[in-house]
């Protein structure tokens, strides 16, 4: 720590001078400057495009700036690659994980070099190896084990593992809880507790600003691709001032909770079983109630509502609508009779990457709008991008943008803008808000709500507590693969859900 | 860098602006590159412009452009189909064989239609359905199509006695051949099914992202199947015309079509991935292919070397692509 302290307090560690990045369109980094000291964790805040992940990418070499320099320890550095960054000591842990699941976690981590006996691998000492980099990180991993199997917490452990293998000095970490269950954003806290008191310069890139609180000791604030402001210290700082700071106004009552009235049970879920469940679920949602769902990282939240949504072939039980069983054997189904389902791995279930923004918003709403002999109404898909474009408030230079490279929440936003387009009854949200800011997040509540109140019933899965008991009229907790209880609004905390989500 | 970047928008803020230039070099540029290779084969290659030529260029394109416009289709979903060249053989045949024995030129035409909408439905039904491979099913059907082929037609060709049949390639319209102007209809209506309608969204969809195509309703087996069918239906339609235009059936004509058909999509710029299909870039890479070949021809150049300069064609394709859909990230 003295070591890190001692670099520190003379000149930042890494430095960012006036960088600009331009993408055919947008402005992604306006003239950024600002240094981060060895020793220490640094939080870079701002809403969805505003241009922490272009950052990152640029100090990875994934991307050249259109214009500045970057200085680490001192000398100018022009990363042509991630090959070139990662001898420089830099590693960047992205969100979405760059591994091979079907490789071993021990060839993954020497990837690219790994131990040689005659030309040939050395299977024992390449395991010896591994076990000695995941030692205080993930000693309850074998090294041996197809990385696909482990968690994400437990993959994103082996890429810090594998950063410090290469002497990393310099770590960054887009949105590294967004997928964690609790125990592992703890563990993760306390690891990167540890880079820091050996010296190692962090940056930190998050939605949750409790987190920031919680391990970051300065913040670095974006809007709009500017530096807005640097806050040294976490020191008088609170949350508000930080979300006025980047959102440009102050955000109150985030959930905005009201009473409403219900109709009658609109989905009912009857002795569910299939892959991923334990026991037999039934579970009901009136029309206009949002009923809540939360449990641990694995406790089967997602594949209940794939079961429900026919994605998953179920093996028991029924689905009525309205009390009337239903055949909801495919999505298809699902759609045709008013069951919408936004899911949770946007990468691989969400986005269609080389199709535009209208495209991706329209695909699945389109067949209400279309001509005959399945034409398409281009004026109504144009209309209908635009206006939610527009209330999701996306950011996108144009409605033709491929959606792949819009920032990530912004890919969120257009997948929610998918299904609110369709005509439900009922939906299915698998962690709708996962990686959008602060202001958004408020807005996406709002329409939730506003769903609620035309009558369409809500089933939410959330791993983030507050947001459950924030927008739920009632929570239903799941605990390994089975459902531990339902409890209303009213009559609930946060211990009583925990308890009732933990392992017995 | 380029001009867009002083009416840059900040990226903040949702405003909507028009094309940019690079986006119209990506929609025009292999119907560029086509332009500067006719000019050029036009100044230095003789004979190239005479209106025989043209008109030999333009009929040898209208096959490769016909089984193109369908391939396009399997290859914006993510797949592809080797057994076109059988097909276009067996179809070929069978209508032959039936107009012969039947006199009737309406029936062996359909009997042919319906070898190739058949062999699709199995394809289609084999890869979507059972979930086998693209490239083993179509590899399989490639070869019994063939060999259905040469059984129909007894091992040779079939000289065909209703010389009704001969309507569809043989003769002009407006100036033009008949099956050019086959091939154009072609192209407008798959352009129109790309374009216009939901199956052609949904295709590029499932080439995109298939799970998330499949989670969004997009009915993913039956979009499939269907792709199959008209690849089937479009590559029989050409062996009909072929065989109209030969006059007869021959089971071992178009051996190989499957790699014209691929390298003609993947030159103009059909990305191998999926998800990306526009019909002009199937337009421009037919033209390319037929006018290099054309004017090979004209120069004499020995076939051998033929092969090789096609081969590299095809090679600087998919490295261009490659390059384009890493470029993309
Ligand atoms: N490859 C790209 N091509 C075009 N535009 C891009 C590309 N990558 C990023 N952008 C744009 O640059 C801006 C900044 O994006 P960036 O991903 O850095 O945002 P972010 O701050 O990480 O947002 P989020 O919180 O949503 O992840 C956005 O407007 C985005 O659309
Ligand atoms: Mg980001």
């Amino acid at each position: 720590m003295s070591v890190g302290e001692s670099i520190g307090s003379s000149s930042p560690y890494l430095e960012f001078v006036r960088i600009s990045k331009s993408f055919p369109g947008v402005l992604a980094l306006d003239d950024v400057s600002f240094g981060v000291n060895s020793g220490s964790v640094r939080a870079l805040v701002g809403e969805n495009g505003a241009g922490k992940s272009t950052l990152l990418k640029i100090l990875s070499g994934v991307y050249r700036p259109s214009s500045g320099v970057l200085r680490i320890d001192g000398s100018e550095r022009a990363f042509q690659g991630t090959s070139e960054s990662l001898a420089a000591g830099v590693s960047v842990i992205y969100q979405e994980l760059v591994t091979v699941p079907k490789l071993s976690v021990a060839e993954n981590l020497f990837l690219g070099h790994l131990p040689k006996k005659r030309g040939l691998v050395d299977y024992p000492c390449l395991y010896e190896l591994a076990r000695a980099a995941l030692v205080s990180l993930a000693d309850d991993i074998d090294p041996r084990t197809p990385l696909g199997l482990l968690s994400i917490g437990q993959q994103q452990m082996m890429e810090i593992a594998k950063a410090l293998t290469r002497g990393a000095r310099i770590l960054a970490f887009d949105e590294p809880t967004s997928s964690l269950s609790a125990r592992e954003i703890e563990r993760l806290f306390s690891v990167i507790e540890r880079l820091r008191s050996e010296g190692r310069t962090i940056l930190y890139v998050s939605h949750r600003m409790e987190e920031i609180f919680q391990i970051c000791d300065s913040v670095t604030v974006f809007k709009d691709g500017r530096h807005i402001e640097t806050f040294h210290s976490t020191k008088g700082l609170t949350q508000d001032i930080l979300i006025n700071r980047m959102v440009g106004r102050d955000i109150k009552n985030v959930y905005n909770y009201s009473e409403r009235p219900y109709g009658d049970v609109s989905i009912e879920a009857r002795d569910i079983t299939g892959p991923g469940l334990k026991e037999p679920i039934s579970i009901r949602v009136r029309s206009g109630e949002i009923l809540g769902l939360f449990g641990l990282v694995g406790a089967g939240r997602t594949e209940l509502l794939k079961l429900i949504y026919g994605a998953t072939r179920r093996t028991g039980g029924e689905i009525l609508l309205k009390g009337h069983p239903a055949k909801v054997e495919t999505p298809r189904d699902a759609i045709d009779q008013g069951i919408v389902f936004c899911s949770e791995n946007r990468k691989a279930e969400g986005i269609i990457p080389l199709g535009s923004v209208q495209e991706n918003i329209n695909i699945s709403a389109r067949r209400h709008h279309g001509y005959r002999m399945g034409f398409i109404n281009e004026t109504w898909e144009r209309r209908n991008a635009k206006e939610q474009v527009r209330s999701l408030d996306v950011r996108t230079p144009s409605l033709e943008q491929r959606i792949c490279n819009l920032s990530g929440g912004n890919q969120q936003k257009v997948i929610l803008a998918r299904w609110l387009s369709d005509q439900m009854s009922v939906v299915l949200f698998d962690e709708p808000t996962r990686g959008i800011d602060v202001g958004a997040r408020s807005e996406i509540y709002a329409l939730i709500r506003r769903l609620a109140e035309r009558g369409v019933a809500i089933l939410m899965v959330s791993s983030d507590l507050p947001e459950v008991l924030g927008v739920s009229d009632r929570i239903a907790v799941m605990r390994d693969g089975a459902l531990s209880g339902i409890v209303e609004r009213t009559d609930t905390s946060e211990q009583k859900i925990l308890s009732m989500a933990l392992p017995v | 860098m380029n001009t867009s970047e002083k009416t840059m928008a900040v990226g903040g803020t949702s405003s909507f602006r028009k094309v940019d230039t690079s986006v119209l070099l990506d929609r025009a540029g292999m119907l560029l590159v086509f332009l500067g290779l006719f000019v050029t084969c036009s100044i230095f290659v003789d004979n190239f412009l005479s209106w025989r030529n043209m008109a030999g260029l333009s009929l040898a394109i209208s096959m490769a452009g016909m089984v193109s416009c369908s391939m396009l289709l399997c290859i914006a979903s993510g797949n592809f189909d080797l057994s076109v060249g059988s097909v276009i053989a067996a179809s070929g045949c069978v209508a032959a064989v039936v107009i012969n024995l039947t006199g009737s030129v309406v029936v062996g035409i359909l009997a042919g239609l319906g070898l190739g909408v058949v062999v699709g439905l199995i394809n289609g039904f084999v890869f979507a359905k059972l979930g086998i491979n693209a490239f083993i099913t179509t590899l399989a059907t490639m070869q019994m199509a063939r060999g259905f082929g040469y059984i129909v037609a007894g091992g040779k060709a079939v000289g065909i006695s209703n010389s009704d049949f001969f309507v569809i390639g043989t003769t002009y319209f407006l100036g033009l051949p008949t099956p050019v102007w086959l091939t154009l209809v072609t192209f407008a209506i798959f352009g129109g099914l790309i374009n216009y309608t939901e199956f052609g969204r949904n295709i590029l969809a499932i080439g995109g992202n298939e799970e998330a195509a499949r989670l969004a309703g997009v009915p993913v087996v039956r979009t499939k199947i269907l792709i199959f069918v008209i690849h089937g239906l479009m590559s029989a339609v050409a062996g009909v015309v072929l065989a109209s235009r030969m006059t007869s059936g021959q089971p071992m004509t178009a051996i190989g079509f499957e790699m014209t058909a691929i390298s003609a999509c993947v030159l103009g710029g059909v990305s191998l991935a999926g998800g990306i299909g526009k019909i002009s870039y199937v337009i421009a890479g037919v033209l390319i292919l037929g006018t290099v070949e054309n004017s090979m021809n004209l120069l004499n150049i020995n076939p051998f070397y033929q092969y090789l300069v096609r081969g590299g064609i095809l090679l600087a394709a998919v490295i261009f692509d490659r390059y384009k859909t890493r470029s993309i990230g």
